[in-house]
């Protein structure tokens, strides 16, 4: 980038910066516990349903975010009751759900002649269209999401450590699975707009998984995924700008040379 | 926790059905103030189960479990499945027992249980019998009435073993705490305990271990291996015990 370019910089690529960035932030903490608790599949569920959410958007002449919002929860609440059951293994229920919701939201949009939409911003994500009010709810629901996610720390790491000794040891267990799930769903839903449904879960573990060899304590590796978050986000919008590349997986492409990267450092065990 | 012969903990005909499958079969037992026992039993008796009920993780389907009113349990659970990727030291999991433990008490604990030079190390490179001794650690900070112990000496060797039961009875004795485990093991396990449980779904025999031993039904249950009798005062000639194992 020219120095022009850096102090002449355009109002939507400071959007999508602050966009991103704010994503970012949301993203590190809850992706670490994604990757602590093995819940990748299950990130990738909730997004996955947010095509419907933009079509109940569209059907109700409600904002489409907040759309997005109300569907994944209502499929965190399915899947926090279907996690009790035992015919099927977790794995099945979710691809069940994710493939399911991701093709009735299609379908469903179909069903709607008058909507056009932009399939590729929904499915990669289009930070370069973010609006203000885009901001406004990543910065309100994302920090309130984590703003929440601080108040449930302790007891979410000892229920990540093990449910039953915790649960034995007087933490609410169900009570606090079921508002993290909520809270999860409510960031995969902020997140959806900034890297797109496919790549939502990205941004969660990738930065999380880099920060993990550094890390010698679950905040400092929050804190280190926030970090290597928002460099990918940096990153990523650099080389859109520069190459002309898709924006989201240009974000993505960051996170991975960075992750990549990070074991070229030598760290002391 | 003054009264020295109080129960902690009764159950009376407890019953569990999961499934359509039935776990626990009119299973009765109490645990007392400075009392070890001990559940053994075949692969699939349902020896976690009755734990997991005993600590109100389940709900029996019939029967009634009683906790002495602000009971205070410590629970040792059989794994911890830490992810790698969880970064965690002894120190930290340890402050997660309850709330106000200092480096102090720590310090005090794993010097009782004996892995006081664990204290800054991760969890993920903790030996098995480190890892025990850790799990043990944050049981006691609870400063229990009641230890639950899910298979305590798993993944010790057979000297680690003896050392751990009677790390188990020591700490019975200073503490006065009633201790509830399940073991898999057999002769190690009777020199350091008062009464066994012997479930294969229901409660085949109980009592002491003398008695438990010559039962007709625990000899069916363990053949050959049930010939031993354990001499209390040779805990170091661990060759003894684990040559029939």
């Amino acid at each position: 980038m020219t120095m022009e370019a850096v102090l002449v910089i355009d109002d939507f690529l400071l959007r999508a910066l602050l966009g991103g960035i704010g994503v970012a932030l949301v993203a590190g903490p809850f992706g670490a516990f994604v990757v602590w608790r093995r819940l990748a599949y299950f990130g990738d569920t909730l997004a996955h349903s947010s095509l419907l959410g933009v079509a109940l958007g569209f059907l109700l002449h409600i904002n489409l975010t907040l759309g997005v919002i109300i569907v994944c929860q209502l499929l965190a609440l399915l899947l926090f009751f279907s996690q009790r059951q035992r015919q099927l293994a977790g794995d099945t229920m979710l691809g069940i759900f994710a493939h399911g919701a991701l093709s009735l939201g299609l379908v469903t949009l179909a069903f709607m002649p008058d909507v056009r939409i932009d399939l590729m911003a929904y499915l990669f994500g289009d930070i370069l269209a973010i609006g203000n009010s885009d901001l406004l709810w990543i910065y309100l629901g994302g920090g309130g999401a984590l703003i929440a996610l601080l108040w449930l720390w302790r007891p979410l790491l000892a229920i990540t450590i093990h449910e039953d000794l915790a649960r034995v040891e007087g933490v609410p267990v169900t009570r606090i699975n079921g508002l993290f799930l909520a809270l999860i769903a409510l960031t995969v839903a902020v997140m959806m707009k900034v890297v797109g449904l496919l790549l939502v879960t990205s941004l969660l573990i990738i930065p999380a998984a880099t920060a993990r060899r550094f890390a010698r304590n679950p905040e400092m590796m929050a804190l280190l995924a926030c970090l290597f978050g928002c460099a990918s986000v940096a990153g990523g919008l650099y080389g859109s700008f520069q190459w002309d590349t898709p924006t989201g997986p240009s974000i993505v492409v960051a996170a991975c040379i960075l992750f990549a990267l990070s074991y070229l450092v030598p760290v002391k065990r | 926790m003054t009264d020295t012969n109080s129960t902690l903990i009764q159950a009376t005909d407890i019953y569990l059905e999961l499934g359509g499958n039935v776990l626990l079969e009119a299973v009765s037992f109490a645990v007392r103030s400075g009392e070890i026992v001990t559940v053994i039993g075949p692969n699939g008796a349902g020896k976690t189960t009755l734990l997991r009920v005993a600590l109100e993780l389940l709900r029996p389907s019939a029967g009634t479990l009683y906790h002495r009113p602000q009971l205070t349990i410590g629970y040792m659970p059989q794994r911890l499945q830490l992810d790698p990727t969880f970064p965690l030291s002894v120190k930290r999991f340890l402050s997660f027992a309850r709330k106000g433990c200092d480096a102090t008490a720590f310090r005090t604990v794993l010097k009782e249980t004996g892995a006081d030079h664990v204290i800054d190390a991760a969890m993920q490179h903790l030996s098995g019998g480190e890892l025990q001794r850790v799990l043990l650690s944050r049981a006691l900070l609870r400063q229990p009435d009641l230890l639950v112990l899910d298979e305590p000496v798993q993944g010790v060797d057979v000297h680690g073993q003896v050392e751990l039961y009677q790390l188990i009875g020591k700490i019975r004795d200073e503490r006065n705490c009633g201790v509830l485990m399940v073991s898999h093991d057999l002769h190690l396990v009777m020199a350091a305990t008062d009464r066994v449980l012997c479930l294969n779904r229901h409660i085949c025999c109980s009592g002491t271990p003398a008695v438990v031993t010559s039962d007709p039904e625990y000899l069916k249950m363990y053949g050959h291996l049930a010939l031993y009798q354990h001499d209390r005062t040779h805990h170091h000639d661990h060759g003894g015990c684990s040559c029939d194992r």
